[in-house]
């Protein structure tokens, strides 16, 4: 099912980077300059949740369920707006991915990051440019809810769009 | 009539040079004989050495097994103060006395892992605004970044010889293994699979690697020949086996493991592929085998709060250690100092 799934996803994203253009052609220098944190004595925390910086109202903040990262049809409603925003205005995105404790440290890594993939494949299917988005994983380093529970574990499972 | 099988007596002396002169003998009450008598001599302030090493003799005597007090731990603690995170990466005693700090960080701190000679540690830091590995030498404090590339930078594991160091990066599209050569600086992949490919560690003859895939569907533990980079699955019990982390006999290894809902650990026989549950209690991982493969250390909760806790592989002995400041995880223990 997951092969299935990344072979659709990988021939659907060929497709619209055909229909977009060349603006899939990765600028891979402008990445680098978004949210360039210093080493650590540095005092700001950029990487607190602050989305003055977003241009559109929907949410950036997408869920996921236990084990998965499969976006859910609320979190394609507000992507759709953000990938607007953001063919309309370009501007560098930084998705960073999360998962809750349960499970091994390393491997929340890699889910986190594959979460985060997930939105970025979604928002390059609607023709933001890849070279657009950076992608981060935290993991289950940066809990957004504490307390070993299924409420808090549901909302450490997520994306932050920023 | 004295309801114990072995007693330990000793006496100590201060000699010349302001330092001191410990004695001890290790007697048989059954047996009604004495195992051996040994002089030991230190410093004032290497009584916590002496002692360690009084109990390594006494424990290898009885047991057969050479003792591993005298070796160390390195842990990442994080305390949260109004919303704002410190990270610390720590080493101390196996017991957890005399901490000391190796590093202090506002980003996350990950994977503590010993270099064979037990003088290196490497690690993930966040420092610079992504995952990336660094080297650490314990004693000079001397730091040395080791990769740099975008996605994961993860689960650094040194080679049984040192020269080596397996880790999971993901910059060719998905987790992957690869093996750097610290010498040449080279890097070689390892696994060519679309699946998260992670937490690589070696066997002692440095010639396969064991590591956790979700390949099959849900995270398990595989073994990897290097030469061939041939891949062969090892565990087929319950929906989750990770992080696996060998004992020095290249035969048994704690991993993580979920059967139906809750993280325990466990230890997997590589001859006879069985899995036998050492821990009851919940969201346990992080598992690290001693350098005398008798007990363990791992990641736990206490409440809402991560503790350290250690279990012999035959799950007969069971400790918590001493409650830190914030939480406690990634243990790494530390092999034979010397």
């Amino acid at each position: 099912m997951k092969n299935s799934f990344n072979k659709a996803g990988l021939a659907t994203i060929f497709f619209s980077m055909v229909l977009a253009g060349c603006s899939s052609a990765p600028v891979e220098e402008t990445t680098t300059d978004i949210e360039d944190t210093s080493v650590q004595t540095g005092q700001v925390d950029t990487s607190a949740i602050d989305d003055s910086a977003v241009e559109s109202s929907a949410d950036t903040v997408f869920y996921f369920d236990f084990d998965k990262a499969l976006l859910k049809p609320e979190s394609r409603v507000a992507l759709l707006e953000h990938a607007a925003s953001l063919t309309s205005n370009p501007r560098g995105v930084r998705l960073e991915g999360h998962a809750d404790e349960r499970g091994t440290r390393e491997y929340n890594m890699a889910l986190g990051e594959r979460r985060a993939n997930a939105v970025k494949e979604f928002l390059v299917l609607q023709g933001v440019s890849a070279g657009l988005i950076e992608v981060i994983s935290y993991g289950e380093e940066r809990a957004a809810s504490y307390g070993s529970n299924d409420s808090a574990w549901s909302l450490n499972r997520r994306v932050e769009l920023k | 009539m004295l309801g114990t099988e072995y007693l330990v007596v000793g006496s100590m002396r201060t000699i010349e040079g302001g330092r001191y002169e410990l004695e001890f003998s290790l007697l048989n009450v059954t047996a009604q004989k004495r195992e051996f008598k040994h002089t030991v001599r230190g410093r004032s302030n290497e009584m916590r050495d002496l002692a360690h090493l009084v109990s390594d003799k006494v424990y290898s005597a009885i047991t057969g097994i050479p003792g591993a007090f005298s070796t160390r731990i390195a842990y990442v603690t994080a305390t949260r103060n109004k919303g704002k995170f410190t990270y610390r990466l720590n080493v101390a005693d196996a017991d957890g006395a005399r901490e000391k700090l190796m590093l202090e960080s506002p980003e996350p701190i990950m994977s503590p892992a010993w270099a064979p000679n037990a003088k290196d540690l490497a690690y993930v830091s966040f420092e610079t605004g992504r995952p990336a590995i660094f080297r650490q030498n314990l004693v000079t404090g001397g730091r040395e970044q080791l990769t740099n590339f975008k996605g994961l930078n993860g689960a650094p594991s040194w080679s049984p010889d040192g020269s080596k160091m397996a880790m999971v990066l993901s910059k060719d599209g998905n987790p992957e293994i690869y093996v750097l050569d610290l010498k040449t600086k080279q890097f070689r992949r390892l696994t060519r699979h679309f699946a998260i490919d992670t937490e690589p560690t070696w066997m002692p003859d440095g010639k396969s690697l064991l590591f956790t895939s979700d390949r099959g569907g849900t995270p398990q533990i595989y073994k990897l020949d290097i030469a061939s980079r041939a891949t062969e699955r090892l565990t087929f019990r319950g929906n989750y086996n990770a992080r696996a982390s060998l004992a020095p006999d290249g035969r048994t290894l704690a991993l993580v493991h979920r059967e139906s809902s809750t993280f325990h650990i466990a230890s997997f026989d590589l001859q006879t592929r069985r899995l036998i549950e050492l821990t009851e209690t919940r969201l346990d991982e992080s598992p690290s085998v001693a350098p005398n493969g008798a007990m363990l250390m791992y990641a736990t909760k206490q409440g809402d709060r991560g503790v350290l806790a250690a279990v012999s592989l035959d799950a007969g002995v069971r400790y918590v250690l001493p409650a830190r400041i914030g939480d406690v995880r990634e243990p790494a223990w530390s092999p034979f100092l010397r």
